[in-house]
């Protein structure tokens, strides 16, 4: 990030079959850039596990898009796909 | 916390109703940029437009990837160029668009628009000679877009640039003969042409606008498209309901970006743009939102009836939606770039004729048509004359993006690539307008003007 907005609150969602460890690891990971888990809101569907964590990175020990590659390392290890976005685009489109 | 469903609504339509901010483009100024000696101001025009647009293409892919939406387009508008290069000491304003391209490739932008000139009541001899050298300039550039404005509900139509605008366009046609008429993608001719529109091929930088802006042009056809299926059957109202709070979703995303955008680059943030811009991609389309609707075919009796009603709902859905609202804003219906409007040609539901009417009440007017190859260049100004008319009389933009295919016939079709798509040669009447064209002069400006 270039400092030029301040920005805090990403969104990470989380998208797979259900196994033991997807928490785990991911919070594992994220703690390993420091990265601080503010709200996890999870449920599973037919076998289908869905996650949704909000997270803090005004912290972060890396820029942005390094905290994307290190989820996709993540979601490639336990066979799910994760994604951050920051949370300013859900706001936008749903938040008057 | 944002509820998990509205999170996952936005992912689907990212993700599966092409959901994407269409363009960021930066509106630079050159009109500090005139100069006597041509190699001067085509020197300052360079390095003016990669000083200002240096970070333009990186902080767009960084804004992309932090907010998990595409940004298609990163684009340049300029001072129409015929106002920087009226200074010059040289006949031909080709140096301009060549310095104009080299400059874009540096940035690393798609398009740069401002190749343009504003001829709506007369030319001075600087419009002049931009205006002839469009085919050349066309054809040895690769981004460089332009635009001429022959007509306004203020001026009246200029009737010797419409007649003159026909034959730039059958020549640049010539002159990009072996990409089918590539060049005349990238020429547009307005009536009443916005200063602050972000779409190409039409965007330039008005001269009542800052040194530098940004502008956002937003798009989601599919998203409108995709909505309008789960309220199949019901009354047409609950349909423009329907398009509203969509466009109102799209239009947040494209102020968000824009905001974004305008804070890192330390630009002013310049309008966002409400328009519903289509692209070749299955589930991208305008024409399939009307048949949605409960129209058979695009084109067919109450196309028109359902183009207003969608216009109309995009614009009072998206006007609340961002502070600054300009461009263009409404529905765009270019032929080649949309996959129902292809579809709709080739059946021969949709013709001139029809898409002639559906400019009436849309955002713009016909664009990206291709016509026969022999078609006269006294057609084609008249048929530019007709949508001036439209515009003029309805204190509208208008426009006519035109592609007389070199040796294609009706039927036929022309690959433009890309976002640009793949047009049907349609056709048009054989009957002449040559002696309505070949009189020249000025439409005088109509009575709707006088509002003082």
């Amino acid at each position: 990030m270039n400092g030029a907005s301040i920005i805090m609150h990403a969104i990470v969602t989380v998208i797979g079959q259900d196994r033991v460890g997807i928490i785990a690891g991911i919070c594992v990971a994220l703690a390993g850039i420091n990265v601080n888990v503010l709200d996890i809101s999870q449920t599973i569907l037919g076998g289908m596990f869905t996650m949704v964590m909000l997270v803090d990175i005004k912290e972060a020990s890396v820029p942005f898009g390094e905290i994307s590659k290190v989820l996709d390392a993540e979601g490639e290890r336990l066979g799910m796909t994760i994604r951050i976005q920051r949370e300013d685009i859900f706001n936008a489109m749903h938040r008057i | 916390m944002i509820d998990r469903k509205e999170i996952f609504e936005t992912q689907h339509m990212i993700d599966r109703e092409h959901l994407d901010i269409r363009t960021i483009t930066m509106g630079i100024s050159l009109r500090d940029c005139a100069d006597g000696d041509y190699k001067r101001a085509t020197q300052k025009i360079y390095d003016k437009i990669t000083r200002c647009a240096e970070r333009l293409v990186p902080v767009g892919e960084e804004i992309e990837r932090e907010m998990g939406i595409p940004i298609v387009n990163k684009r340049i508008s300029v001072t129409p160029m015929a106002l920087v290069a009226d200074a010059s000491d040289t006949e031909d304003t080709v140096p301009y668009a060549l310095a104009m391209d080299r400059a874009a490739k540096e940035c690393g932008v798609n398009f740069i628009g401002g190749f343009s000139a504003l001829v709506q009541k007369g030319f001075t001899r600087g419009d002049m000679r931009l205006i002839r050298s469009i085919p050349e300039a066309l054809a040895l550039t690769q981004f460089v877009c332009s635009s001429i404005n022959v007509a306004s509900t203020r001026a009246g139509i200029n009737m010797d640039a419409v007649r003159l605008m026909g034959e730039i366009i059958k020549a640049t046609a010539e002159r990009t003969a072996d990409q089918d008429g590539l060049g005349c993608a990238k020429l547009v001719v307005f009536c009443n042409a916005v200063e602050d529109n972000p779409f190409m091929a039409g965007a330039f930088h008005g001269v009542g606008e800052a040194e530098c802006v940004i502008n956002v042009g937003v798009s989601g056809p599919g998203v409108v498209c995709h909505a309008l299926k789960d309220v199949k059957g019901q009354p047409i109202d609950v349909v423009a309901e329907t398009v509203k709070k969509t466009a109102f979703k799209v239009t947040r995303m494209g102020q968000l970006i824009a905001r974004e955008a305008s804070t890192r680059l330390n630009v002013p943030f310049g309008i966002v743009d409400l328009s519903l811009a289509p692209t070749p991609a299955q589930g991208d389309s305008v024409a399939r939102i009307l048949e949605e609707m409960g129209l058979e075919r695009c084109g067919t009796h109450g196309t028109t009836a359902a183009l207003a009603l969608l216009n109309d709902a995009v614009k009072k859905g998206g006007v609340m939606a961002s502070s600054q609202v300009g461009g263009l804003s409404g529905a765009f219906i270019p032929v080649s770039e949309d996959e129902g409007m292809i579809a709709a040609a080739q059946a021969g539901t949709l013709t001139i004729d029809k898409l002639e009417a559906m400019t009436c009440v849309c955002s713009v007017g016909l664009d990206m048509i291709a016509v026969p190859g022999d078609t006269p260049a006294e057609t084609l100004s008249a048929i530019i004359a007709d949508e001036a008319a439209i515009g003029m009389i309805n204190n509208k933009t208008t426009a006519v993006r035109i592609i007389p295919a070199p040796g294609k016939q009706v039927g036929d079709l022309v690959e433009m690539g890309g976002l640009l798509g793949t047009a049907p040669v349609m056709a048009v009447h054989t009957e002449s307008s040559a002696d309505f064209i070949h009189r020249g002069g000025r439409i005088p400006a109509p009575l709707n003007a006088l509002r003082n």
